[in-house]
């Protein structure tokens, strides 16, 4: 067990390093002088330039030596300083980040929570009934195959826009200030429903379709026939062919990782939803490559210690991986 | 227990249609006996063994008739069959090196089983265990998982699962297929075994390797393409066969203490026809060296002597 | 928008001889591969012959603002009087391009990559596979958004580059799979034996036995491709000129489209998207079926 995670976090560590770097890399190695860059686009007069010039010079740090620059780089990294946002006026990109990380995370954590679970367990009784069948399968290829901005597009305007029922943008009405009060809260509840909606659904789709090719298949294993043939209840070839399914599953959410948070933040946007996705474009826009590089760093972290969390289910999952450990015996 | 089966037929559905595997097999087995049921591959006793237990996706019952101690054995349904599984016709499938759940432990599978077909694990572990022994395994298996066990291990754990509930009738489907040859003699003599100590009634034991039937079977039915070319006991068999196809088989047996520079192993020229649209009349007359004319017409299957019958023009 | 290597994996080749004419048998008798093709070839169609009916700059402002699909202008017109018909079907061919080209520079990553780690093995594949996990785990877009906000002129070919270099890594772990179980076969041995090389080995033994396994891989690498390319476009990272499908959903939610109702502006590319992926997918698990005989249902 020991090696197994040991393995897995020199992975995670490994790519983290190799992400952070490629992250410090990128501006030092595009064309062009990044300094530059920021401060053409920087609507600053003239008088300012040479004093926010000399500002950016020393945050990037241009004028020491690489390998300085690249230390420098990990050591604010390690404290937690990821630096200043130039659009929201030099407030530390780590706060910022952490202000929006909740809202993200109120979405994405109970949409792909609920989403597996009930995406498989659907799958699984559609891979039963032909009929179910023949009318799921291919609304499930269609919601797979929807881009996630797209699916809240619709889900935006048939809801927001045309039945009106909820609001449209923003993550708790714009006249109300957070509070713990109970108006808040259902404020709050009524503006997450549709992103939430949206992301559930093309996660659904994609679920359900795995978990129905993957029971046909363990329907049709050999140990399922096995059962059979001594004359077990469907209903145990079926307990047993489901437990077996999920396997592949749950790997198969770590793969997804990247594709499911890529389209939290396309659904964010749609929604005017303040969580990192906002910030992201926000970002993008105003050329804020702090804290674009910022946001990259938070994603990779989150995406590997959800990779990990995975790995941890996996082993409880699968029993074959704790035998394997402790030396199984001819 | 008596096992009576009549014209059997027993079809796969394919793309292309259908493939006619068991074509009309007649067979009377008795009160334990072992039969052997042998035969190249393609050519039906694996479905036959099969069939008389669970019918998978693709095979369709056309017609027939089995008697199970008289009374008619359901084999086209399946929720029929269902009381009977295990209980009176149980199989060790060819597939015994796979057929366990992988992420079940083998004693918590037992339970469960047994508690799905209304059996109580506690009253049956006794015996299981006592079971495990006869057969060389540990009573710690059932603490394991499947990936712990070797193919040897694994085939004679299925054999003691498939067995439990002592069942009249017992299939096993190529077992010794996978083993090696000291393995093979060792399962073989275990199915014997069973039968004496009364663990299961009959056998059919399904197998394209004749030389292990020589070993433990009382008697023997030959199958060619879907049908049945000649039924006897052991003995008798191997000694004096009828049909050709029998005789070119076992002329193709190596024996011990025979110097091969004396004999040439021959083997049987030709290959077995499609069961696609299989020709009419006898099917081996393709390859048969004593085919003509008359072989045009299927041969029907006749009583030679007590216990002997064979499907052949030319010996009958 | 999945990764659809969870949702359709390609299964393990049978034994394939290039039996071509019982391939198209089949593959014209399966709804399945029939009806995604078609609409794959429709709008592939249409965003070839599109633009060559109603040419010009597709952003230019050529119509009534805002107005609904009447007859000039069948999708109708955006907020600022641009013809959505024109975007659109400019738009296709940007998704198309991105998404064949992405998705072919994957596929020969992951190939070569696949190919020398399944055949190799030792050492040189345990690097390989270190590799491949950390591409793996990087979430693609997060990557792909800090690399290309520094690019101020962008493309569609630079687009196409940046997704397939950062989507291989499950197709490789595909094709090493199936590489490594055929590199243990009879024929292999005997090429080797004969002294031939092993890049012909894997490109005259090895591959072509794949050649079903790795046309399926690039269907859904195509497909992958599609959607990564429309959500870089969405965040405005995609190519700095002209129109794509995923520019054009920006900017009908950018624009208020949204509380105003022009439906006519968003569902199209949406549906252009989904209906291309979609079929891509299908396909995907009808070709499977008739390249593995057994997954045919009865």
């Amino acid at each position: 067990m020991g090696r197994y995670f040991g393995r897995k976090l020199l992975i995670y560590a490994l790519t983290f390093w190799v992400a952070a770097s490629i992250d410090w890399m990128i501006p030092r190695f595009m064309p062009g002088d990044p300094v530059q860059s920021l401060l053409s686009r920087s609507h600053v007069t003239p008088e300012a330039l040479p004093a926010l010039q000399a500002y950016y010079q020393n945050l990037f740090g241009l004028d020491q030596p690489i390998w300085a620059q690249y230390a420098n780089f990990w050591t604010s990294l390690l404290h937690g300083d990821l630096g200043r946002s130039v659009y929201l006026s030099g407030t530390a990109v780590t706060d910022v980040v952490m202000g929006a990380l909740p809202y993200t995370l109120g979405l994405l954590v109970p949409a792909i929570l609920l989403s597996w679970w009930s995406g498989n367990k659907f799958g699984a009784i559609a891979a039963r009934r032909k009929v179910l069948d023949n009318f799921f399968l291919p609304i499930g290829y269609i919601l797979t195959a929807m881009p996630y901005m797209w699916l809240a597009i619709i889900v935006a305007w048939l809801f927001g826009s045309v039945l009106g029922i909820f609001p449209l943008s923003g993550g708790y009405s714009y006249a109300m200030e957070p509070s713990l009060t109970f108006d808040f809260a259902a404020s709050v509840a009524g503006h997450w429903i549709m992103p939430f909606m949206s992301l559930f659904l093309v996660m659904f789709g994609g679920w359900a379709i795995g978990m129905r090719n993957v029971i046909i298949y363990e329907l049709d294993a050999d140990y399922s026939r096995y059962l059979g043939s001594l004359g077990a209840p469907s209903g145990l070839i079926r307990r047993y062919a489901y437990r077996n399914a999920l396997l592949p599953q749950v790997t198969g959410l770590a793969l997804q990782l990247g594709v499911i948070v890529s389209g939290a933040l396309v659904t964010e946007i749609v929604f005017g939803y303040p969580g990192i996705g906002k910030l992201l474009l926000a970002a993008v826009q105003n050329q804020d490559y702090f804290l674009l590089q910022g946001i990259f760093l938070f994603i990779i972290i989150g995406v590997l210690i959800a990779n990990f969390l995975v790995d941890i289910a996996y082993v409880y999952v699968d029993p074959r991986t704790r035998v394997g450990m402790r030396g199984g015996a001819a | 227990m008596s096992l009576q089966i009549s014209d059997l037929r027993v079809y796969y559905r394919t793309l292309a249609g259908d493939v006619k595997a068991l074509d009309g097999v007649s067979l009377e087995i008795a009160d334990g006996e072992i039969m052997g049921l042998a035969g190249e591959s393609g050519c039906g006793k694996t479905t036959l063994g099969n069939s008389l237990v669970l019918l998978d996706g693709r095979m369709k019952y056309i017609s027939g008739e089995v008697l199970l101690d008289g009374t008619p054995l359901p084999i086209a349904d399946y929720e029929a069959m269902q009381e009977l599984r295990w209980r009176e016709v149980s199989i060790i499938p060819q597939y015994s090196m796979s057929a366990l759940n992988p992420t079940r432990k083998i004693g918590r599978m037992v339970d469960e089983l047994l508690h799905s077909r209304g059996r109580q694990y506690k009253e049956l572990r006794a015996e299981l265990l006592r079971r495990l022994e006869l057969v060389g395994l540990s009573a710690d298996i059932l603490d394991r998982y499947p990936i712990e066990l070797s193919g040897g291990m694994k085939q004679r754990l299925v054999m003691v699962i498939s067995t439990l509930l002592d069942p009249s009738l017992l299939i096993a489907d190529e077992i010794t297929s996978a083993l090696d040859v000291s393995s093979q003699k060792a399962v073989a003599q275990t199915l014997v075994e069973f039968r004496d100590r009364k663990f299961v009634r009959s056998m059919i034991v399904v197998t394209h390797d004749v030389s292990i039937l020589y070993q433990i079977s009382d008697t023997l039915a030959i199958m060619y393409a879907g049908r049945l070319a000649e039924k006897a006991p052991t003995g008798v068999l191997m000694e004096a066969a009828l049909h050709p196809y029998t005789r070119l088989l076992i002329s193709a047996l190596p024996e011990m203490g025979s110097r091969f520079a004396d004999k040439r192993l021959m083997g049987i020229p030709g290959t077995p026809p499609s069961l696609l649209n299989p020709p009419t009349g006898c099917r081996f007359r393709t390859r048969c060296p004593l085919a003509d004319a008359q072989c045009e017409e299927q041969p029907p299957m006749v009583d030679v002597a007590p216990g002997h019958a064979v499907a052949c023009w030319k010996v009958t | 928008m999945t990764n659809a290597a969870a949702v359709t994996n390609p299964s393990a080749p049978t034994e394939s001889v290039g039996r071509r004419r019982e391939f198209l048998y089949f593959a014209i008798r399966r709804p399945k591969v029939l009806v995604s093709a078609t609409i794959i070839l429709v709008f592939l169609a249409i965003g070839i012959i599109g633009p060559i009916i109603r040419p010009g700059d597709p952003n230019a402002f050529v119509g009534p603002l805002a107005s609904p699909p009447d007859s000039t202008y069948w999708f109708g017109t955006t907020t600022f009087g641009q013809d959505v018909f024109a975007q659109f079907s400019y738009g296709v061919r940007a998704t198309f391009l991105a998404g064949f080209l992405g998705g072919s520079i994957a596929a020969i990553i992951g190939m070569v990559v696949g190919f020398v780690a399944g055949y190799t093995g030792g050492v040189v594949d345990e690097i390989l596979n270190m590799i491949t996990n950390i591409v793996f785990v990087i979430p693609t877009l997060a990557l792909l958004m800090v690399i290309t906000a520094y690019l101020s002129a962008r493309g569609i070919v630079v687009e196409a580059l940046f997704i397939g270099l950062t989507s291989w890594p499950w197709a490789a772990r595909a094709i090493r799979a199936q590489t490594f179980s055929l590199a243990t076969r009879e024929f292999v041995d005997l090429a080797r034996i004969s002294g031939v090389s092993s890049r012909r080995v894997i490109l005259s033994e090895i591959a072509p036995n794949m050649s079903s396994y790795l046309f399926l891989t690039f269907i859904l690498l195509f497909g992958g491709a599609i959607l990564i390319a429309a959500s870089l476009d969405f965040i405005g990272l995609g190519p700095t000129e002209g129109v794509s499908l995923g520019l054009m959903m920006y900017n009908a939610v950018a624009w208020g489209a949204l509380p105003l109702g022009l439906w006519w502006w968003f569902l199209p590319p949406g549906i252009g998207i989904t209906a291309v992926v979609g079929s891509l997918y299908v396909m995907n698990v009808g070709l499977d079926e008739i390249f593995n005989p057994r997954l045919r249902e009865m």
